[in-house]
């Protein structure tokens, strides 16, 4: 256990497409680590980066038209950047598993469970036949999924939503790896089995020590899961803190609008929400300054002209504003106002 | 038909079923998207519509509009009964009822500009006073688009600007009554706002009266006055928005409160939540009796024969379960007591 503990280090992590629209900044200079057996959420809209800071991790940015122009990427030692492509299909699937959104478009219609099943534990743990579909049943067992015998010599069509990302997540975990990426696994996903997907992966990861990354748009999904969280906004990391705090004395006018915005149950109905003027930035065409500073209702002429500095309000808590500190000041007495209610 | 005054649209029985599967040799079964229900849609209400997927709200929503065609069953607005009108009699209704989408890409032809997407309705239905572009460009401003964009195409737009044509498209005939089907669920967060939002003010300043359909229990919760919730094609409980959250009689309901993630991290480290079970049953071949029963902790013998029917068991709130009783609407309370299946055998 190197580096205190850490499984995943990012540093300055640059991920650029070039299009015919020029080149878009879609990750621009991303910093977090994650220590082992963490929860990590990373937070943001669409075009935000989120999901191809995560690509980019596990290398698999198409080039062209993508390419990771900079910054480190350093898995439990390892630096990722400088492998040879056979060297990350090692790591990948064995050592970082992902799942993603859509159950559905990411298992093969045409290949048994249980041909998809087998397939990584036969490649990277060297299974036998006979060994792998023994080791995909205790995984379908593991993930939830009943009669698992029969249904594993089913096809993805005769799964349900839920069902399918269970599928997802056994075959993600069926080599133990050490770090799961979940980019918006219950997104697509109706509320009640979205918590039941959620309680898994949770138990999972008590029971088997993975250390999770879980992408998300909803600020619901990452309080109750997360250690710490970061918010992203055009490519960069606009806050980065505790759950706990983020949530309790947010340093960013982007995050507070967030979590403003979310109707609250004890919110009267007939009153208007927060809501964030303007659109998501269009990263290829960023303004000068803050990218934020166009839907920002405290933006001053310095926020139009200068990228804000990345403020430390404390040792694990950072927010890209130039009135962090002033953010967070206020959003202090509102938590002690709160409080005090 | 129903004759309160305060009713716009009085749904009474309403079933659509569709045939599925069926081949040469084997016969096609039916499924009950809807499967008969009662629902009444006050003037100026928003009346919000929840449940999991696979549940039949959207189904419901558009057999009102009719577009799809109910198997049996009554919608009335206007002392018509909108079920039966006749094809041409019915699309002289659509000046008044109208519907949003969910995915507001694939609800706005690609090959139409802005202008002639909202200017169509007003063209068909001849209701311009003026000029079709003056009132398109009225119509642009009211949902906050800029009037300079009527010429660009659907594509250039983001997700929440083209919900906004398709909020435009709506208006443009003036309606009472709009179906939003998942309004807002394909929009980013900070997007979702605006448009809950604009769909308030609009209902103020229009006297709209929403069907909102949603699987977004916090969305729900902060646009709706009353609430339903659908579970296989029928209505299992019904309750002021308010009351519904604060005080939910059905265990389905109960489960699907207690599954949306709160925003607290201090709330939910301490919250004890209730996991249904397995999946939503196949609609094809529901449950005997109450089709919940598979999933439901309470379940007793009589469950699994016996159809419940949605009672008031408190005033303004109605719920389908033959433990929840008038006088004891705690089904937890009726478990640990040994209460349940009486009032509503009898009754029937």
């Amino acid at each position: 256990m190197q580096n205190n503990g850490t499984i995943l280090l990012v540093k300055g992590l640059k991920t650029y497409f070039h299009t015919e629209d020029g080149v878009v900044k879609a990750v621009d200079g991303v910093t977090f680590d994650l220590k082992k057996g963490e929860t990590l959420g990373i937070v943001g809209e669409s075009g935000s980066g989120k999901s191809v800071a995560n690509l980019s991790i596990m290398r698999l940015i198409q080039e062209p038209p993508g390419k990771i122009v900079d910054g480190e990427i350093i898995f439990d030692g390892i630096d990722v950047r400088k492998l040879g492509i056979d060297e990350v299909r090692k790591i990948r699937g064995r050592r970082i598993a992902m799942i993603f959104q859509d159950p559905m478009t990411s298992l093969n219609p045409f290949l048994s469970i249980s041909t998809q099943l087998t397939e990584v534990t036969r490649l990277h743990l060297g299974h036998s036949k006979q060994q792998a579909r023994e080791h995909a049943i205790k995984m379908l067992k593991l993930v939830g999924i009943s009669d698992a015998e029969q249904r594993i010599d089913g096809y993805p069509h005769e799964f349900s939503g839920g069902m399918r990302q269970r599928v997802m997540i056994a075959m993600a975990l069926s080599c133990d790896p050490e770090l799961l990426i979940a980019d918006e696994p219950t997104t697509a996903l109706d509320v009640t089995i979205q918590a039941q997907i959620l309680e898994l992966i949770k138990d999972l990861k008590a029971r088997m020590g993975t250390s999770v990354i879980l992408i998300t748009h909803d600020l619901g999904v990452v309080a109750g899961m997360t250690d710490n969280i970061i918010v992203m906004y055009a490519g960069k990391v606009f806050e980065q803190a505790p759950t706990r705090e983020l949530f309790a004395t947010p340093a960013n006018p982007y995050t507070k609008g967030l979590l403003k915005s979310v109707p609250d149950p004890a919110h009267e109905q007939g009153k208007d929400l927060y809501q964030i003027p303007g659109l998501p930035p269009d990263v290829a065409h960023l303004p000068p300054g803050c990218p934020f500073a166009p839907r920002c209702d405290r933006a001053q002429d310095i926020c139009r002209s200068a990228m804000p500095p990345f403020v430390e309000i404390n040792e694990n808590h950072h927010s890209l504003c130039h009135f962090a500190k002033e953010v967070y000041q206020e959003s202090k007495m509102e938590a002690a106002t709160r409080a005090a209610r | 038909m129903d004759t309160n005054e305060d009713n716009l649209i009085s749904i009474q029985g309403l079933k659509v079923y569709y045939p599925s599967g069926g081949g040469l040799f084997s016969a096609a079964k039916t499924v009950k998207a809807v499967d008969g229900v009662s629902l009444d849609i006050k003037k100026g209400e928003t009346l919000g519509l929840v449940g999991e997927s696979g549940c039949g709200k959207s189904t419901l929503g558009k057999a009102i509009l009719r577009l799809t065609e109910p198997t049996g069953g009554k919608v009335f607005y206007n002392g018509k009964d909108l079920a039966h009108l006749p094809k041409s009699a019915m699309r002289e209704q659509r000046k008044h009822l109208q519907m949003i989408f969910q995915d507001p890409y694939a609800s706005l032809n690609p090959r139409m500009t802005v202008g002639q997407i909202i200017g169509e309705p007003i063209r068909t239905f001849g209701l311009a006073k003026g000029s079709t572009q003056s009132r398109v460009q009225e119509l642009m401003e009211t949902v906050g688009l800029s009037r300079r964009f009527i010429k660009r195409y659907p594509h250039e737009f983001s997700g929440g600007q083209r919900q906004r044509i398709g909020i435009a498209r709506a208006l443009a005939v003036d309606p009472e009554f709009i179906v939003a089907d998942e309004p807002i669920s394909a929009l980013d967060v900070s997007i979702q706002a605006q448009i809950m939002n604009l769909m308030e003010h609009l209902q103020a300043e229009k006297n709209l009266t929403y069907l909102f359909i949603s699987h977004d229990l916090r969305a729900v919760r902060h646009l709706s006055d009353r609430v339903a919730v659908m579970y296989l094609g029928k209505i299992v409980e019904l309750a002021d928005g308010k009351e519904i959250y604060r005080d939910p009689l059905m265990p389905y309901t109960k489960a699907l409160i207690s599954a949306v993630p709160v925003p607290d991290p201090e709330i939910e480290a301490k919250r004890e939540r209730v996991i249904l079970k397995g999946d939503v049953p196949s609609p094809i071949n529901p449950p005997s009796g109450c089709h919940f029963h598979t999933r439901c902790a309470f379940a007793i013998d009589a469950c699994r024969s016996t159809v419940p029917q949605l009672v008031e068991v408190k005033p303004r709130h109605f719920s389908a379960c033959i433990r929840i009783l008038p006088q004891h609407p705690d089904i937890e309370q009726n478990a640990r007591e040994g209460l349940g299946a009486l009032a509503q055998t009898s009754g029937k």
